[in-house]
């Protein structure tokens, strides 16, 4: 079954909605471990207790506040260590634009809408057949994800010292494998999806040696133009742009 | 107190950068190539994110065998239409195992 099939199959399918909150939790609560990683390397960078907690709720964006642990813990300037860990929370920015119609969020409630829009939620959200499923997807990442990454960090802080490395445990890897799990319907799907994640990828990781971290991330959104250009008056659609209008 | 201030202003860009597409005016997404654009966005810049946690540490390009591994295991668990959850426990597995076979 194509993407768009299952789109027009889905409809208000409960079962899609309960899929995506099992989405939402796994990713929440695997994910949100690695703010264990985050308390720890923000002690150990030279962060208090409650700096390091106090990042986690405010930025809630995990790259961001890695980069300004890490300028901090190396010594650097600390006004182009927070340009820097602004700069690496760019694409929430654009996440943002599809995120928008498909939350349906209006008025005052965007204000809460927008902490929550990140990686993961974004990843969750735009894998889903329909709008109830993608917001069903998006608050169970966003409160799980918010409840766990802040706890992990309270503890990754606090038990800096006795906290093993986490790349001992595999958790380096559940990031991107949870972005690619979560990306795979449509990579496989849509020629035109597949198209862009290739260009996507060969363009960030060439870019990475050459520019400042975060930066070849938001260049690879250069992608997304080539693929609308390469699928114009095509049906390749995400799986839930159809039926976006309600 | 310095490093209170990053805090602060880190938490405060990072929330303005969220919202700012957020508030961007419908109208303006109606257009149907910006739709398709904002549609393919997130493939971009996830996979893009995905190729960058795989093959790099800062700024250098790296092959951690590994990392790769755990990724190559999720990509045969996808392949066997496994479910997520299993998909994320056989990478972390492999990598995890892989690690202490090494020492």
């Amino acid at each position: 079954m194509t993407a768009v099939d299952a789109a027009e199959h889905a409809g208000h399918d409960p079962a899609a909605r309960r899929s995506a909150i099992r989405d939402g939790l796994g990713v929440g609560i695997s994910v949100g471990l690695s703010g264990l990683a985050f308390g720890a390397a923000a002690v150990t960078a030279g962060m208090s207790t409650a700096q390091a907690c106090a990042l986690s709720l405010l930025a809630f964006t995990g790259a961001s506040q890695f980069a300004l642990a890490g300028v901090l813990g190396g010594g650097g300037n600390l006004v182009a260590g927070t340009l820097g860990a602004v700069l690496l929370g760019a694409r929430n920015g654009l996440y943002g634009l599809r995120l928008a119609g498909l939350l349906g969020a209006r008025g005052r409630r965007r204000l809460l809408t927008a902490h929550m829009v990140i990686d993961e939620t974004t990843a969750v959200a735009t894998a889903q057949p329909d709008p109830r499923s993608a917001r069903a997807g998006f608050w169970a990442t966003a409160i799980s994800l918010y409840a766990v990454w802040n706890l992990s960090t309270l503890g990754g802080a606090l038990g800096a010292a006795r906290i093993g490395d986490p790349k001992a445990f595999g958790m380096d890897v559940l990031g991107p494998a949870a972005f690619l799990a979560l990306l795979w319907p449509r990579l496989t799907a849509g020629r035109a999806e597949a198209r862009v994640a290739l260009a996507a990828m060969a363009i960030a990781v060439a870019a990475t040696p050459l520019l400042p971290p975060g930066v070849p991330v938001m260049l690879a959104a250069v992608a997304a133009l080539a693929g609308m250009v390469g699928a114009a008056g095509t049906a390749e659609t995400g799986p839930a742009a159809e039926r976006e209008g309600d | 107190m310095a490093v209170w201030i990053a805090v602060l202003a880190t938490g405060l860009g990072c929330y303005a950068l969220k919202l700012s597409g957020l508030i961007v005016p419908q109208r303006v997404l109606a257009d149907p190539r910006v739709r398709r654009f904002t549609e393919l966005v997130p493939v971009a810049l996830l996979t893009a994110l995905v190729a960058v946690q795989t093959f790099a540490d800062g700024r250098a390009l790296e092959l951690d065998a590994p990392r790769l591994a755990g990724l190559g295991a999720a990509v045969v668990a996808l392949l066997l239409r496994a479910p997520f959850l299993v998909a994320l426990a056989a990478a972390a597995g492999t990598a995890a195992l892989l690690r202490l076979a090494a020492g």
